[in-house]
């Protein structure tokens, strides 16, 4: 492992915290993305049935 | 004679693909080519943001006056850059949204919204975390810092604008021209704060240039890492305008199904 | 156009809540800040300009709503927006009511209530002379908040969110003036900034304030 010296806390959580947060906004952009098309496929499909 | 001849057509096809780059404005024509680059826009930003953030962190050296804290600024200045760029983007989007009205122009300012401000946040966060043991203090009202809260803020009214209001047309108005006035505002408080903590306590201001006079061995991962930020940018971008596409058309959709129902 | 004006004051005073309500939360602002504060006169009278200028930008913030939505719901917005007045025109004297009856108050009883904030004697006339100068650029910059939200049927909390950022800058320039005045520095360069902020929402923010009640009327 890496030696970070006395500004072993300071890296770590601002690294930490910035890619959960990235990891995060991934995350939801994906789980709306999903979410919007299958609720628009199903909405095609319920006009095109009736 | 021929000269001007070929001058008056190169001047066409200039102008024609100033069209060309209007009709992307198209949500068909938007969905068709976002599609097409989007994988190549991940690709881009796989090969250049995890190089660049593994260099930053694990291949630099301490620097003299700073040790290895030196490494927040591959998590810091990238996001700090893109916070700001990103709120002129939204500028330009919704200025196009209010003078040529593309709706996808006016879609893509509200899905950079939420990266700008996770951004704004990063920067924030890792900025206090850097002042603690730099300064010792997590907060100083540094010219700087006090300019991103108050951005942070500007996106959080934006956002919020667009929340509250339901018709998509009138939210994307009504947030464009928020975005235009509370630019030139933020540009003011901008300037308001740097003349506010110089004013009467002059020396309490705490000096944030450090990314200004770095050598080469930082900057060039810094650089990477910023390339990979602006491209993360672009794919989340992409997806979640593509996302702001469907919405619209799925609310089109189930207010017809309404209609017919009623 | 003065009728208009007349019409919105009248208005205003017989709903009661113009003067009084933005004056009396004032006076509690004034009253609270010691009690949570401290009584000591030296730290008062220091913080005194800025906690003055930050409870008269929150009293003003309270009357905002009321500039366009009652006439937005009775429907008579719509009348005024046909009427041969541009749009830009009623929004200018809307404000105007507004400063009329919170801004001017405000800045009128500022000087009396900075004497319960152990204000000393130079800091009356800056105080005055600062809000009288920002207080009109506060009233526009509101018009236009309340105009993004007059369609909502809750927009008072998301209209705060909106219009306090925006008055970042003429609260800065305003309080240091006044700080800088009453400490005997000069305080020409944030004086003329706050009027050039005036001048300016004066003179442009009406256009950006139609056009968001054309949005909202369509």
């Amino acid at each position: 492992m890496l030696e970070l010296g006395k500004y072993a806390d300071a890296i770590l959580w601002s690294w930490g915290l910035t890619l959960l947060l990235v990891g995060l906004l991934i995350l939801v952009t994906i789980r709306s993305s999903r979410k919007v098309r299958a609720d628009l496929q199903a909405a095609e499909e319920r006009r095109k049935n009736g | 004679m021929s000269q001007s001849t070929t001058n008056r057509s190169t001047k066409r096809s200039l102008g024609q693909r100033m069209n060309a780059l209007w009709e992307y404005a198209n949500p068909v024509k938007f969905m068709a080519l976002s599609g097409k680059v989007l994988p190549w826009a991940v690709a881009l930003c796989v090969i250049t943001l995890v190089p660049g953030l593994i260099w930053g962190f694990f291949f630099t050296p301490e620097a003299a006056n700073f040790g290895n804290s030196v490494k927040i600024i591959y998590v810091h200045v990238p996001s700090s850059t893109m916070a700001i760029n990103i709120w002129v983007m939204m500028l330009v989007t919704s200025l196009i949204w209010l003078i040529r009205r593309h709706h996808v122009s006016a879609l893509a300012a509200k899905a950079a919204a939420m990266i700008g401000v996770t951004m704004t946040v990063i920067s924030l966060i890792t900025g206090a975390v850097w002042g603690q043991p730099m300064w010792g203090t997590y907060w100083a009202w540094d010219p700087r810092l006090t300019s991103f809260l108050i951005l942070f803020l500007f996106y959080l009214g934006y956002m919020a604008l667009w929340a509250a209001i339901e018709n998509p047309d009138t939210a994307a108005d009504l947030t464009s021209v928020l975005c235009v006035v509370g630019s030139v505002f933020a540009l003011l408080s901008r300037y308001a704060v740097n003349f506010w903590n110089q004013g009467l306590h002059q020396g309490a201001s705490l000096s944030l240039d450090k990314e200004e006079h770095v050598s080469d061995v930082y900057w060039q991962p810094l650089v990477l890492a910023i390339i990979g930020f602006g491209f993360l940018f672009v794919v989340l971008l992409l997806v979640r305008t593509r996302t702001e596409v469907r919405r619209r058309r799925l609310h089109a959709l189930m207010a017809r199904e309404r209609m017919i129902d009623a | 156009m003065i009728a208009l004006l007349i019409r919105d004051l009248r208005l205003a005073m017989r709903a009661g809540g113009g003067f009084g309500l933005g004056l009396a939360f004032f006076l509690i602002v004034s009253t609270l800040v010691p009690f949570g504060v401290g009584p000591e006169g030296d730290i008062l009278s220091r913080i005194a300009p800025g906690i003055l200028w930050v409870g008269a930008l929150l009293a003003c913030l309270l009357s905002l709503d009321r500039i366009f939505q009652l006439d937005f719901e009775d429907g008579s917005l719509d009348l005024l927006a046909t009427s041969p007045i541009p749009l830009e025109g009623i929004v200018a004297i809307k404000a105007l009511a507004h400063w009329l009856v919170t801004g001017l108050p405000l800045t009128l009883a500022a000087p009396f209530f900075g004497a319960l904030m152990q204000l000393e004697s130079p800091g009356f006339s800056w105080i005055f002379v600062t809000l009288l100068l920002g207080t009109p650029a506060l009233s526009m910059i509101g018009a236009f908040g309340a105009a993004l939200t007059v369609g909502l049927k809750r927009g008072g909390l998301l209209m705060s969110l909106l219009v306090l950022p925006l008055y970042i800058p003429t609260l800065i320039f305003g309080a240091e003036a006044a700080t800088r005045g009453m400490a005997g520095f000069s305080a020409t360069t944030p004086l003329l900034m706050m009027a050039g902020i005036t001048a300016g929402s004066i003179a442009l923010l009406p256009f950006a304030a139609s056009a968001a009640l054309r949005v909202n009327l369509r």
